[in-house]
Order: C-alpha cells, then structure tokens, then sequence
C-alpha cells in the first residue's frame, strides 16, 4: 500500500470498516441466495408417469362419455404455463421464463417445464405455506411455543427434498423435541394452550388435515349427521394425551391418564387412546402418538392417500376435486367403503401416490400432465345447468378466484422483467416478502377454507384499484418493468405486447391493439410512461389478471 | 327522468336538491359524468341516480325500513342487562334500576338506557338450540339453524335484497367493527356479504383514485378494452365471479357523494361524546348516518362479552361503553325523526347460565336469553316474557323462538315471511319459518 493510500485508510477507517463489512455480508447473502441448499432430487423421467395419466385420461373420458359431456378445446400452451406457475410458484411466469418456454421447440415441453418448476425452489416455499395451512392453519400464534417461520420452513426442505409424504405426517404427529430445533413439533405446539397441549385440537385437525373427516362437532355432541360419536372423538384426543410440553420440547409422558370432564355434570372420567375407524390398522406397541402416526399412515387406510389426493388437486386447480364433482368439501370425504360414493379419480392417484414412495411431486406431474389440465376454461354450452354440470364433471377448467398470495405475487412478478427466485436480488425478495404479507392482510386472508368458491369484494376492488402497493409497483421507473418497458420498447406495437405478456401471459387480440394502440403513438418520455402505467392499471384491474382460468 | 340524469343536458328548471350538487359536480369534475356514461354503458343504469328524492331527504314513515342491529359477541349475559334478579342466588352482586317504561326493571350499569328504553320493547324469554358461539350467530343472524349443505342468508341480506333501493350508491349491508362471524350474502349471493369496516370513523382507506380524472378515464377505457375479450365462452363463469360488478360498483362508491355517511368528522364533538369515543360508539353514529343515507341494514359489533370467567367485572366493563351508545343512538334518530323507520335489534348469540361457577363466570345459555328490539314501527313498552329466578326451571314463560323474532322484523318492512327465494339449485326457501310476535305488531 502506497503512503496516500496509508493516509486515506486511516481517515476513512471509521466509514470504511462498516461499509466493507455490510458490502460483504451483502455479498455473502446474495451468494448463499444463489447456491440451492442442497442437490437436487432428479424426479424421473417424463416418461414413467404415463401410464397413470393414460388410466386418468380414461376415466375422465368415460365419466364425460356417461355424463354425456363434451370437454371444452385445449387451452393454448402458454396459458397452460400461466396455470402451472401459479400453482407451483404462485406467481405468473416472468417475461424471461415466457421467452425461454416459447424458445423451447421440443416435444413434451409442459411436461419438462413442469419438471424444472417442481426442482425450482419457489415450488417448495410456495407450496409448503399453502399445505401448512390445513397443517396448523394461519395464525402465527404466540411466539414463544410455536414457531409458524420455521415449520413451514422444515415442511419447504421436506417438498424440495421430495420426502415421502407418509414420512412428512409421521414426523409432525409423533416428533419429541424443542420448537425451534425440530420444527416439525410445531404441528403439535401450535396447539399449545396456556402452557397444556389441547388434545382436542389436535384430534380435529388429524382427521382434517391427513384423513379428509370432520369430526369437531363430536367434541361437545354426538354428530347429529354422521358417524361420530363423542366416545370416538376423545378417544383420539387421548392418544395426544400424554403430550406434554417440558424444557425439553414437546414429549410424551407414559402412562399419563386423559381425563374428560362432562360439561353439564362435571363428573370425571379417564379415556383410553382409540381410532374412530379401522382399529386393527392401530399398532399395539409404541407411545400413543406414535402409534396414532402409524394409524393415519397405514397403507390399508385408504383415507390417507385420498385425503391428500384431493387436496393437492385443490391446489392445482383452485377447487377441490370433490367440492365440484359431489358437492364435498376438502376434508369431508365420504368413507372409502361407502359404495354409494366410490370416488375413482381419488382412488386412481392415491393408489398411484401410495405405490409410488408417496411422492408428492409425482402426484403434481400427474395432475399436471393430465388432459384436464391443459383443457380451455371457456366451454359452448350457454345453459347454465349445462354449463354447470359440464363443470361439475370436470369437462372444462374450472376459473377460480387466486388467492391473495397469488394476486400480489402475480402484481410483483409482473413489475419485473427477470424471473424474482432465488437468483434475484436479496433486496427485490424482502421487499416481496414484506408486500405481500402486509396485502395479505388487508385484500382479507381466506385462511383454512381458502378451497372454498368465493366472488370478489368490494374492498378488494377498491384496493387493487387505488391501493398503494398496485401504485408503487406500476408507477414507472428505470428498474421496474412498466419504466423499462416504456423506456426500451420503442416500438408501440412491441411495448404494448410486453405489457400483456407480463401481465396475463398472452399477446393482445387485434382488437385490443386497434383500441389501445393510438394512445401509444408518438409518446416519448413521461407521456408515455403515463400510458404504459394507465395500460398496466387496467391489466391489473382485469377480471383475467386475479383469476385462475 | 331521462332528461334530468347527470350525463344528459339539463332541461328544464326543475332543480332537485340532488340535481343541484350533480349540475355543480359536472362542471368542476367531469370525470364523474364519464364515469356515470361509462357505468351506463356496462349496464349499471339502474345505479344512477334517477329522479326521486334520495332518502337521506325523507323523514318519518315516507322512508323505507332500515335496521341497525347491536350485535353482543360472545353472548351477553341477560342478567346484567335487560334481566336482572337482584338478591337472588342466580343473581350475583348485579343490581336493578327502574326504567321510564313502568314496570320494567334493568341492570344499574344501564343508567341512561334506563331513560330510552320505554321507546323500544324488550324480550326476556328468547330460545335457541346452539350454544356454539359460530352456530348460535349463525342461527340468531339469518333465522335458521346453520345447516351444513346450505349457507343461509343474514336478515340485514334478506332486507337488502328484498328492498333494493335505485338510489343508493354504497352498499346497502354494511358491519362495522369487525367480529367472527359477520353478517353473510349465503345462498342469496355474496354480494350482498355485508361491507365490512374495521374501524368506523376513520377514512375508509382506498376510496379515491390515486391518478387525475383524465387519466382515470384513459385508465377505465382500457379495462374495458381488456374486459371484453375473455368472455366467449365465458360467460357463466364470468357472471359467477363477479368482478364486473365490484369493479362497477366501486367506482360507483369512489365517485359517490354518500361516501360521506362513513365519515363523522362533520359531526359535533358534543355529539361524539355522547356516544362515547369508542369503537363501538364511533360504530353506532355511522351506523345512524348510513341509515340516514338510505342503506338497508348495519349491523354494528360489540365484543368482549363471553365471560366464562369474572363475569360482574366483564359485564360492568361492558355496560360502560354499551350504555352511551346505545342511550344516544335511540336518542339521536328520535331527534332525527329516523326511529319510526328504523328498526333497532340488541342481541347476541346467546345469554348466559344463570349458575356462577367457581370462576365468577357464565357459561353459554341458548334458553331464556334476552333483547331490545324497537323502532321501525314496532310496538314500544312491551316486556314479554320471563325467567325463573331460582334458575331452577330451565324453559322461560312465554318463550319465543328466535326465527319468530326474525318473522317479525321481516313483517314489519312490510315483507311476508312466508314468501319464497331461491337457492341456487332452485329449492325454494321461505324468508324466515317462524311466526310473526302479535304483541310487537301495531294493529292495523
């Protein structure tokens, strides 16, 4: 080092020392930001799946042929791509990705994509905070037992690992330990009252969450519809029963008595751990939740692999398969021996899922590379009743409100020309993380029942339209999309295509371009960044922007 | 009346009060004619303000019904309210004032109600069979027992559809003050979900554009553009979503001089006062400036009441803000000459046990609960019903089935409880099954 160089050291010490530090940990962040956390799982080919898909084929073709339903025409494959990624990463595609995928003149490029989307690490985060919600729902409760942050962090690694989904639900029910270094107990501690596990909560939510039953009305009453009784409802309360919380996490004390009191005599009385249905599946040795774990998972409890089959079905096509099909909601199956009721679709993936490691991307993959799938939301029947029950025979894509999640993720994706992953900058992610659960909160979380259908709001409206996060994010600037856009694409018909392709993934039809056009021609500079912005507002605002369709 | 709508040349010299403040905006907004021609072009012509007097200009019984329900959530207790035992074993330390309605007898806690309550009625023997605070709302809100294949609709939603009303440009079901379980659309349509603010009193948060008009019209002819090319094929799922019509709606809302009922800064601070500055008292003063605008039903939320334990001190806490707001709300639409027209419903999901338990608590009691119900043309200085005092005998005298109470309500805006809606499967389902309450009904 030279004597200036000496001199100029010492006097900017004091600054240079902190910035160096910050600069580094910046690009120690952003490095880590850009490895993956751990190799990749490779998850076959496109080819081994084919065969569940031909049978799945099949037996829609033949619920049409019998319905006599025509299906509607298959959807363009780039809306296909629009359908996938918010699903799997909740967002629209970014204009890179809508390059790359455009680029791509291969065969079997949907199944491929959908490949990569489930490697991506967005498909892991995303879809854990959506399963967490039926796994300890949404609140972030208190924070001194239950760490919400770092459960649906291990569940993000669980999806990204590919872990078997039988393996996943053993591990929240009967895992022992500290909230915070085995995230997985939060499933029980969420369910921490004043310091006592709340066996009752927990028994609900199993039957819910893994075996698709509702059985909370048997808490207080026998079911005044159905099978339950209260007997069956405490007894699956005790087998989270000797559930304690100790210094040492959550850990099962042997031999602790479950004790009910009668609400209207006030009698006491000790409950043994028992199973509603299927009580030679309950394995005789092990602590009680142990053996509860080894129940739910059975492979000849058939409602297991069903009960997740129509869930993440829900996932992928906003409606529960059968909310439409039956009536039923996510997790009010009939029992699988009801022969009024035998709900093949379900039975075909969840005999797929159970023979096949319980894979959850394997299920997706499926689902994805289904007919169905890729089939047009919009169908000719102009009846209602015929256009309903062509929905309700899943002849066409059902058009689905996105969640808030998926609407703000969508608003940020959009404001950017690159992909927002793991690759982008750390800055652009907290900013994404922040935004969207502050709008979360206020465009009104559906929290757990989000599978149910439900029409916009007014409020909702008012604060896409005038809200200040649309605002920020479509104000034109030299690093949003709206800015660059109007900035670089001098020519007005490509400005006005990037629009729409950022937005809602399509190009404009031709009457879009004769209308919107002339307000383009010769704009330069704030002129025509008030256009772009106007031309964004609308995209944003559009019924196609906030649905799945 | 053509001629007189906002986006047409005026005339005559026919001025209306409304007419005048439209002739007045488009001069200096002509957005808001844009805005209306483009409402109109959708097919929200109905929307527009057409040649009647709005309702905020009519008074006395030339208005149509409004309701304004006190909702108590958590199930207060009907011993420290509207029936209180003094020195009895179910009574606690609660004590009884005398009221301006001769033989009727309150919880102390309720001085200035004690002055008001003569103008409403009062019902100490209502039944129900949830004691569920999810399915105990459910029941008292819509008259049906919650029923898992079909979502009922709240009576404030049966009101707004059945009583639709051209003029208004907010929406006719609004709740303030959040809650649980608030007022639904059910079966009717969420659209007639009640709007839902927080926090009434305070601006409602993104109620204007964030752009000039003119930009703000560029910005509507665009969506319009985008709008229409999603619908071949369409159509139905599109209908179901609808978008189009919040959209319409809340640029309607935006543009809407009666924004200003949610606002109660132009309200004199003396008034504030008296209805006290709290949530709910803010709550019951938009609610009478909404009435007062023309909407249909609010319903305003009152929590804090599930006292399972330490119940006296709850209830007392309580009646501190309850009191005010309820004494100045009857107070205020008397002075205002709304009573008449407004119905006015204080009840909660269910009461409370009349046994103590060992945590100086209540728990929940579906059978001989009580409310205040007046206003809107029912009749004032009833007290039906009553409860044993021993706590003994579970079953009141002269008990009354929620869904009656709502057969009433429903009676008296003129409807007939017994006619028909339809589900969406087309299963008919009549407003309400209960039987109207004779001695609440003026004789006619």
């Amino acid at each position: 080092m030279t004597k200036t160089g000496q001199v100029i050291s010492v006097k900017l010490k004091p600054v240079l020392i902190p910035a160096c530090v910050g600069l580094a940990v910046m690009c120690l962040v952003a490095w880590a930001a850009r490895i993956p956390t751990s190799t990749e799982v490779p998850v076959g080919s496109v080819k081994d799946i084919q065969p569940t898909v031909q049978r799945l084929n099949t037996l829609l073709k033949m619920e049409w042929r019998t319905a006599k339903v025509i299906p509607a025409k298959p959807a363009d494959e780039l809306l296909v791509l629009r359908r996938l990624s918010l699903a799997l990463h909740g967002s629209v595609p970014s204009l890179e990705e809508i390059r790359a995928f455009e680029n791509d003149t291969g065969g079997d490029r949907l199944d491929r994509w959908v490949n990569q989307m489930l490697k991506d690490r967005r498909f892991a985060d995303y879809f854990a905070e959506r399963l967490a919600r039926s796994f300890v729902g949404v609140d972030a409760g208190q924070f001194v037992v239950f760490r919400r942050d770092l459960f649906v962090n291990w569940l993000s690694e669980q999806l990204h690992e590919n872990q078997p989904y039988d393996v996943i639900v053993r591990e929240m029910i009967a895992s022992d330990g500290l909230w915070t270094g085995r995230p997985e107990t939060n499933f029980v501690t969420a369910a921490v009252m004043e310091g006592e596990v709340d066996a009752n909560q927990l028994a609900s939510r199993t039957v819910r969450a893994f075996l698709g039953q509702r059985i909370d009305c048997a808490q207080c009453h026998d079911h005044p519809f159905d099978d339950w009784t209260q007997a069956q409802f405490q007894g699956l309360a005790a087998c989270y029963g000797e559930a304690e919380l100790s210094l040492v996490g959550i850990q099962d004390q042997r031999n602790k008595s479950f004790i009910v009191e009668d609400r209207m005599t006030l009698e006491e009385k000790t409950i043994e751990p028992a199973v509603p249905f299927h009580a030679e599946l309950l394995p005789e040795t092990g602590d009680a939740r142990n053996r509860l774990a080894r129940w739910v998972t059975h492979g000849r409890n058939r409602r297991f692999e069903r009960a997740i089959a129509n869930r993440v079905w829900g996932l992928m096509f906003g409606r529960a398969y059968t909310d439409l099909r039956y009536g039923l909601a996510v997790d009010d199956l009939p029992d699988p021996n009801d022969d009024k009721t035998p709900i093949a679709m379900l039975d075909l993936l969840g005999s797929d899922f159970r023979k096949n490691g319980y894979s959850l991307k394997r299920m997706i993959r499926v689902i994805a590379a289904s007919d169905l799938f890729r089939l047009s939301s919009a169908h000719e029947a102009v009846e209602t009743s015929q256009f309903e029950k062509v929905e309700q025979y899943w002849a066409v894509f059902p058009m689905t409100r996105l969640r808030p999640e998926q609407v703000v993720g969508s608003m940020l994706q959009s404001s950017s020309l690159q992909t927002i992953d793991q690759n982008s900058n750390v800055l652009i992610r907290a900013v994404r993380i922040l935004r969207e659960n502050d709008f979360v909160k206020e465009f009104g979380d559906p929290g757990e029942t989000e599978l149910d259908e439900q029409a916009g709001t007014i409020p909702q409206a008012l604060m896409r339209m005038n809200g200040r996060l649309p605002h920020e994010l479509l104000e034109a600037n030299l690093f949003n999309s709206s800015g660059r856009i109007a900035g670089y694409a001098k020519e007005d018909d490509v400005c006005l295509e990037n629009c729409f392709l950022v937005t809602l993934t399509r190009r404009p039809t031709v009457e879009e371009r004769d209308a919107l056009l002339p307000d383009l021609q010769g704009t330069q500079d704030k002129v025509r960044d008030q256009v772009v912005e106007d031309l964004y507002w609308a995209l944003f605002n559009a019924w196609e922007f906030s649905w799945n369709h | 009346m053509e001629s007189l709508r906002p986006d047409s040349k005026p005339t005559g010299d026919k001025v209306l009060p409304h007419t005048k403040v439209l002739k007045k905006e488009t001069v200096s907004h002509p957005s808001r004619r844009d805005g209306l021609r483009f409402a109109a072009g959708l097919g929200l012509s109905f929307a527009l303000p057409g040649l009647d007097l709005f309702a905020a200009n009519k008074r006395g019984n030339e208005r149509p019904k409004s309701l304004i329900t006190l909702w108590m959530q958590g199930g207060s207790s009907q011993l420290e309210t509207w029936d209180p035992h003094p020195g009895t074993k179910v009574g606690g330390p609660t004590q009884a004032i005398a009221t301006k309605q001769k033989g009727l007898e309150i919880a102390a806690t309720y001085p200035q109600l004690a002055e008001q309550i003569h103008h409403l009625s009062v019902i100490r023997s209502l039944i129900s069979k949830e004691g569920d605070h999810e399915r105990g709302a459910r029941y008292v809100k819509t008259g049906y027992r919650p029923d898992t294949t079909l979502e009922y609709p709240a009576l404030g939603a049966i009101l707004a559809h059945e009583m639709p009303d051209e003029d208004l440009e907010i929406p006719a079901h609004v709740a303030l003050g959040g809650g649980p379980f608030p007022p639904r659309g059910g079966f009717l349509g969420a659209e007639l979900d009640a709007f839902k603010i927080f926090n009434p009193g305070q601006n409602i948060r993104n109620m204007r554009s964030r752009v000039p008009d003119k930009r703000q019209d560029r910005r509507l002819k665009n969506l319009e553009v985008i709008s229409r090319t999603m619908k071949p094929g369409r159509r139905i799922p599109t209908n179901r979503t609808l978008h189009q019509q919040v959209v319409e709606k809340a640029l309607l809302m935006m543009r809407s001089e009666q924004l200003k009922a949610f606002d109660i800064e132009v309200e004199p601070e003396e008034l504030k006062a008296r209805y006290g500055d709290t949530r709910f008292g803010r709550g019951c003063l938009v609610a009478r400036r909404l009435v007062e605008e023309g909407v249909r039903a609010v319903e305003v939320m009152l929590d804090g009441w599930d006292t399972h334990a330490e119940n006296f001190s709850g209830h007392t806490e309580q009646a501190g803000i309850l009191d005010p707001a309820f004494a100045t709300l009857i107070d205020d639409l008397r002075s205002r000459d709304l009573l008449d027209s407004t119905i006015v419903l204080c009840i909660g999901e269910f009461g409370r046990t009349p046994r103590i338990n060992p945590l100086e608590g209540r728990d929940h009691w579906p059978t001989g609960f009580s409310c205040v119900v007046g206003g809107g043309g029912l009749n004032s200085g009833v007290l039906l019903g009553e409860t044993d005092p021993t706590g003994d005998k579970k079953a009141p005298a002269r008990p009354v089935k929620v869904n009656d109470l709502i057969a009433t309500i429903l009676t008296a805006c003129s409807l007939n409880p017994a006619n028909e809606t339809y589900t969406r499967i087309g299963r008919p389902i009549a407003l309400s099954d209960g039987e109207i309450i004779p001695q609440l009904l003026p004789t006619s």
